[in-house]
């Protein structure tokens, strides 16, 4: 049997950061009253206009910058035709012709191999950034049959993000997602938290043998987790494969993403091609943006906004966060990426070296392997740790010090896992974990030991 | 060019405008051909205008919160609502099959 190449690409939305919509005033926050949210032009009454809110601008040439993106200085706006409940003007506006960021790339890494000290990059291709409105929420009410429709989502900007094909597996989509995610949440451009809709992924999915053109592809919706959209692809992948080794063949079609039955399924109202009848936005003339040079002279601050200024100030991103912390702590990558994975954990641990003795190559060991497992196995995160940086450091300082065994550190650990207030040095006390410093008094232990075995000592002497 | 049926059913489809009937695809044609007429002039290294606005300032707005909060006004326009929810018919309803729509216009 020939081999397949699957192929993965991917359309990612992300919800703006922002106290207000993208082209009105209305606020943005997630689980509000129906309806509460919602402008006269939020709800397409006539006679409303859109206007462009600065802010929303700002986020998304951020993020084409850390992406790597060509920021086009002049771009625009369209609008997309199709009849929806819970989009009321009937089209959205997006940007169709030129949008706002262009041809980037990003980075990210995979373990391959079943050692975490196996990690390989790989990179992907950003198509594009644009800028566009969110729709509303339907929710189905099948037995009443109707659908009751909330427009507080409805106008929310959205950087929809377009990864090219180059992904070939659901663990590659999903590692690309996690650094997209940790990238924007580091921009602060968007909270990207997927349960609460604020990153929404789409996977377009196809597979061919080698040699041959790419195969007819279809576009998986609904994953609502990274976990889910590595296991909604491989599906995908498999239900693909397995339909043409078969002699079928496979409809260029949306399907869903079935996470209590692990499958796709074809999704309805979206038979047939769609034709959105694309159209500049009469009400928006084009974007202009700005940079150093071509920057005018006597023009109104609030109505600029400025590549390089906003280039000057982005944060340090993810890659160049795990570099410094394995330059600056001599711990591995591989350590550094977990740091950065979970939200909180890097600052625990530089706390914890700030203020112990001990090696942070080892303290890494105790953050990663006893910490974090604990609270892995509890369900906490960070915030919520029972332990605090300061109560590890004293117990990783004992331990330095050599007042206690590694074995008796970990006993210790278990006991400050209580949460009962006690320090590390008065569990110590209390369970007599004080390490034996006094020659004579070990002598004397271990002659105990062999006076008590005196069969075992002889089988040991004979070899 | 002639008007197909396929091209009319697509049309219906996309814009939910019905044609009706054969005077309404008789008007439909004509506005086809004297849109037709665009095509004599010769755009050769013209830049396309796709606005005329495209030499206006785009206003950027600051980040303020300041509309919202009239859901009751607004559901005010809803012939049917349920509990601060707008209601819509279940999903897009499927318009008659092409088929079904040739028996309808002979009809009339």
């Amino acid at each position: 049997l020939a081999p397949w190449v699957p192929v993965v690409g991917l359309e990612i939305h992300a919800q703006i950061s922002s106290n207000s919509k993208l082209f009105s005033g209305s606020q943005v926050q997630f689980a509000a009253p129906p309806n509460s949210l919602v402008s006269f032009f939020d709800a397409s009454l006539p006679g409303t206009l859109p206007v462009l809110n600065r802010r929303c601008v700002e986020a998304a040439v951020m993020t084409g910058l850390a992406l790597n993106c060509s920021i086009n200085k002049k771009c625009l706006f369209d609008r997309k035709h199709y009849f929806y409940a819970d989009l009321p003007a009937g089209y959205q506006i997006t940007q169709q012709r030129v949008p706002i960021a262009v041809n980037g790339n990003l980075s990210y890494s995979l373990c391959i191999g079943n050692k975490m000290s196996q990690m390989v990059t790989r990179t992907v291709r950003i198509k594009q950034i644009q800028l566009e409105q969110d729709s509303g929420k339907s929710l189905h009410d099948d037995t009443r049959s109707q659908t009751l429709v909330d427009l507080n989502r409805a106008g929310v900007g959205l950087m929809e993000v377009v990864m090219e094909p180059d992904m070939c597996c659901g663990e590659e989509a999903a590692a690309a997602v996690r650094e997209l995610q940790l990238i924007l949440q580091t921009l602060g451009s968007s909270q990207a938290v997927m349960a609460e809709g604020q990153l929404r992924v789409d996977a377009n999915v196809s597979v061919h043998h080698p040699g041959e053109p790419y195969g007819v592809r279809t576009e998986v919706k609904n994953i609502n987790s990274i976990r889910y959209l590595a296991k909604a692809v491989d599906y995908e992948i498999q239900r693909q494969i397995e339909e043409l080794e078969n002699g079928g063949t496979i409809l260029n079609e949306t399907r869903a993403f079935d996470s209590k039955l692990g499958c796709t399924v074809p999704m309805r109202d979206k038979e047939g091609k769609q034709d959105y009848r694309f159209m500049p936005e009469p009400n928006l003339p084009p974007l202009i943006l700005y940079d150093a040079k071509s920057l005018p002279a006597n023009m109104n601050h609030q109505q600029v906004v400025n590549i390089d200024w906003i280039h000057e100030r982005l944060p340090d991103l993810p890659s160049v966060k795990r570099a410094k912390l394995v330059e600056q702590y001599g711990i591995l990558p591989e350590h550094s990426f977990i740091l950065l994975n979970e939200d909180g954990l890097t600052e625990f641990f530089e706390n914890v070296v700030r203020q112990t003795q001990m090696m942070p190559r080892k303290v890494i060991g105790w953050i990663l392997n006893d910490l974090l497992s604990y609270l892995k196995q509890h369900s906490l995160t960070v915030k919520e740790s029972p332990v605090s940086s300061s109560l590890l450091a004293d117990l990783l300082n004992l331990l330095e010090k050599k007042e206690i065994s590694a074995a008796a550190a970990k006993q210790v650990l278990a006991e400050l896992w209580k949460g009962e207030g006690k320090t590390p040095l008065e569990i110590v006390k209390e369970k007599k974990l004080e390490l034996i410093q006094d020659l004579k008094e070990l002598e004397q232990i271990c002659q105990a030991v062999i006076d008590g075995h005196e069969n075992e000592v002889i089988m040991m002497v004979l070899g | 060019p002639k008007v197909t049926a396929e091209v009319l059913a697509h049309l219906e489809h996309l814009a939910l405008v019905d044609f009706r009937d054969a005077e309404g695809v008789e008007r439909l044609q004509k506005a086809i051909q004297f849109a037709d007429q665009l095509q004599e002039v010769n755009t050769d290294g013209v830049e396309p205008m796709d606005s005329v606005l495209e030499d206006r300032c785009l206003y950027l707005r600051e980040d303020d919160v300041t509309e919202g909060n009239c859901a009751k006004e607004l559901l005010k326009n809803a012939r049917e609502k349920v509990e601060e929810y707008f209601v819509a018919p279940p999903g897009n309803i499927p318009l008659p099959k092409l088929d079904e729509q040739e028996t309808s216009l002979q009809g009339s």
